[in-house]
């Protein structure tokens, strides 16, 4: 057995690292945060040249077929210096979306543009009423002519705001949660019908609404068999999780070294704060915590492309309910070790406890998990 | 044992309440309930009311304009103003700097700083903390020195809460270098449009202005403003914090943020049922309203042990720990609440007369940045840490 990087992952990792490094100082990110985008094009033209942007897809699209591990390298690092980009969403989740169900004429009209970072694309799978299902879809596409009419409200997809494709879930036949009857559609930015609510996020990104409005659609942008979506939404998701686990490790590595730094430094009643013992055992068990979640985003990417599975669904389940988890203590807890200083804008700790707090919020939170995991824990026949 | 309030009590919680459904504006209990900012002017507005009535100074004797109410009258207070969403009272002036001097403070100073509390005239501020001086409070650095008819102020406070506002600000500095920490302490009232005074806004991780620093640069402040002895204030610090801590478990607000998240657990939906009845996160809920009932109890319990006076001691401390845990547990709740829309942060809605489309649940908006904003409970007024201290040193002897 044997944990360490290959040679290659050590290269990508090297080179991620060496460009946020260079280019993602916390003033910066500041104030790619506030730019028109919410992050920064510069910085997205940089990933694309250094091959980033195509790493989970083949040779013939310039990438080397990365899987959950390289995936998460690059993550860790981009979670490192909080970096703003799409590049998960567009990457992993649209463009894996599309490479895995797309035909042909659709792989062949949209990835070369996703791997070489000319299109940006988004995912928008969860609604008002869903609550983290992603089965629960209310949007519906109806059939028009040789096509679709999609009417619905996709809700908080983050980098949907400036995303050139927009890949959607919609419900061909079924209730609202069935499994059954979902299908995957890509939207172009520009087609009549599609507007998208703007805002911020909390920590520092942005996203938007998709509100559909009667899309009409011809049929080549629907991915797949009609109504046989949801089992590649799920998986796909799956990776997603796998992705966010990775950068979660990245930003909470960061926050436990802020955090140790300032107990050594920072002088109360004589002594630095580290020599207190209720501040030692509070800084081992976040040091605790960021193992334990760095172990299972370590499983979750070994199973992230696996066939699926309940054993793989578990997994998934079981490393972002831990990492959820890990990241929520790490965030409050290290707010309160460095006290007030810790809530201020200026300092860049708290915009790691917020990205940590807010990461619960991508693709279901620890209770969210949790629940999903005891569904499907094994029981004793 | 008679856990019943008597028909005294009774009478005056009824009292209370017409009070507040008559008196109290429907625009400001409106962006209470809803978590909406209020400005310097609705605080000044409720203030007059209070004022008016008599009710402002809740704490103070009588003979100086307060209401000279019972610690269980003032329990009542906290439970029904909060309930009707009442501004929660700004303490600097009314319930900090206020005891200090009718306690401590000579008759001039009572004659001319308490009047003008009551009507509103100063907004004081409270600088206690520096860059330097956190926990370790006696610490501090800011430097008085006595020179003729005034002292000539230099040093930095931090973490002003509201300091925007005020035109006063009562300081711990140091008039003797050579004591020992505690002792070389003054309590000092110090004009914030003296020259030489600066203050600079700290932004904090949601966005919002509410801390300041403040800077002293040569600042001339008449000997008169000196509360009682000079090197003694850590005595009267000390008293304040007592004071401070008192209000600090917020068993009312815990309150209203509990039923603000039943409201928003009630609207949203999971798996096509309100999520309130979900049994996970019912459970969550019913958790902590237990543990809130337990402290709402414990609160009770210190409240009619110094009911006929005094001020309560270490228990305070403990109070003040649990009560912030909780609604800190509730703001948690609340942000699990919105699901994926905890992430949106949508400012012009958190802006009272928002009349636009609200993109999620209309009390959305403030969740998040107020779960984050309210990790600040458990580090101000002495940081939980040093509660646990307190309690450790005075209650258990360790």
């Amino acid at each position: 057995m044997d944990f360490r990087l290959s040679e290659e992952q050590q290269m990508l990792q090297d080179t991620v690292a060496r460009l946020v490094r260079g280019e993602y100082s916390f003033a910066k990110r500041l104030e790619f945060s506030q730019s028109e985008a919410g992050f920064s094009t510069g910085f997205w033209q940089q990933l694309a040249e250094l091959g980033l942007t195509a790493v989970p897809f083949g040779e013939e699209l310039g990438g080397f077929g990365g899987g959950g591990v390289e995936v998460q390298t690059v993550m860790t690092e981009l979670g490192k210096g909080l970096c703003l980009e799409p590049w998960m969403q567009s990457v992993v989740l649209a463009g894996g979306l599309i490479s895995q169900s797309g035909d042909e004429a659709q792989r062949q009209r949209w990835l070369p543009g996703i791997a070489d970072g000319s299109l940006r694309a988004a995912a928008g799978l969860q609604e008002p009423q869903s609550f983290y299902d992603l089965n629960n879809v209310e949007t519906t596409a109806r059939a028009s002519g040789d096509g679709y009419c999609l009417n619905g409200r996709k809700s908080v997809v983050i980098g949907g705001h400036t995303a050139d494709l927009l890949v959607v879930s919609a419900r061909t036949t079924g209730d609202s949660r069935d499994a059954r009857g979902l299908s995957l559609f890509v939207i172009e930015a520009g087609t009549a019908g599609l507007e998208r609510r703007t805002y911020p996020t909390i920590d520092g990104a942005r996203g938007c609404d998709l509100l559909l409005d009667n899309v009409l659609l011809d049929d080549g942008a629907r991915l797949g068999a009609e109504g046989q979506a949801a089992d590649i939404i799920h998986y796909q998701a799956g990776r997603a999780v796998s992705a966010l686990c990775g950068e979660a490790v990245g930003v909470m590595e960061v926050a436990c070294e802020r955090t140790l730094e300032y107990l050594k430094q920072r002088k109360q009643f004589g002594v630095p704060i580290g020599k207190f013992q209720v501040l030692q055992h509070r800084m081992v068990d976040m040091m605790s915590e960021l193992e334990q979640a760095r172990s299972m985003a370590i499983l979750a990417a070994s199973v992230a492309d696996q066939p699926a599975t309940e054993e793989r669904q578990r997994t998934l389940s079981a490393a972002k309910y831990v990492i959820g988890r890990a990241a929520q203590y790490i965030a409050e807890a290290g707010i309160q070790s460095h006290g007030g200083i810790g809530m201020t804008w200026e300092y860049d700790f708290a915009h790691y406890a917020k990205r940590l707090v807010m990461i619960n919020h991508q693709l279901g939170d620890d209770d969210y998990h949790l629940e999903r995991f005891a569904d499907l824990m094994n029981t004793p026949a | 044992m008679n856990l019943n309030y008597s028909a005294e009590e009774q009478a005056f919680r009824e009292e209370v309440r017409a009070f507040l459904e008559e008196k109290l504006p429907e625009d400001i209990a409106a962006k209470v309930k809803s978590y909406r900012r209020l400005s310097k002017g609705d605080h000044q507005r409720w203030q007059r009311v209070l004022s008016e009535r008599g009710w402002y100074a809740t704490h103070w004797p009588e003979e100086y304009g307060g209401a000279g109410w019972t610690p269980v009258q003032k329990h009542i207070w906290d439970e029904e103003s909060n309930r009707y969403g009442a501004p929660r009272t700004i303490p600097f002036g009314v319930n900090m700097v206020a005891p200090v001097i009718i306690r401590f403070g000579n008759q001039q100073q009572k004659q001319y700083y308490l009047p003008r509390i009551l009507n509103g005239e100063d907004w004081w501020c409270q600088g206690y903390s520096e860059p330097g001086a956190g926990s370790d409070l006696a610490s501090l650095s800011t430097r008085a020195v006595r020179n003729g008819d005034h002292y000539v102020v230099n040093g930095q406070k931090t973490w002003t809460t509201l300091g925007q506002h005020a035109n006063r600000i009562f300081c711990l500095v140091r008039t003797d270098p050579d004591a020992r920490k505690q002792e070389g302490i003054s309590f000092l009232l110090i004009d914030m449009n003296s020259p030489g005074v600066t203050v600079r806004p700290i932004i904090t991780l949601d966005g919002e202005h509410e801390v300041n620093e403040v800077f002293f640069e040569d600042v001339k402040v008449p000997v008169e403003n000196l509360v009682g002895e000079e090197n003694k204030g850590w005595t009267y610090a000390k008293y304040l914090l007592t004071y401070e801590r008192t209000g600090l478990a917020g068993i009312g607000l815990a309150r209203a943020a509990l039923n603000h998240l039943k409201g928003l657990a009630s609207r949203q939906q999971k798996n096509g049922r309100p999520l309130i009845r979900d049994p996970g996160f019912r459970q969550r809920i019913a958790r902590v309203e237990i543990d809130l009932q337990a402290a709402a109890m414990s609160n009770l319990r210190i409240i009619a042990s110094v009911e006929g006076g005094g001020v309560p001691g270490a228990e305070s401390s403990m109070l003040k720990v649990r009560g912030t845990e909780i609604r800190q547990q509730i703001n948690d709740l609340a942000r699990r609440a919105l699901g994926p829309y905890a992430l949106p942060f949508v400012e012009e809605e958190l802006e009272a007369g928002f009349e636009g489309d609200y993109l999620s649940d209309p009390d959305a908006a403030p969740v998040a940045a107020q779960y984050f904003n309210n990790r600040k409970l458990s580090i101000f007024g002495g940081s939980n840490e040093i509660q646990k201290n307190i309690v450790a040193k005075m209650i258990l002897g360790l």
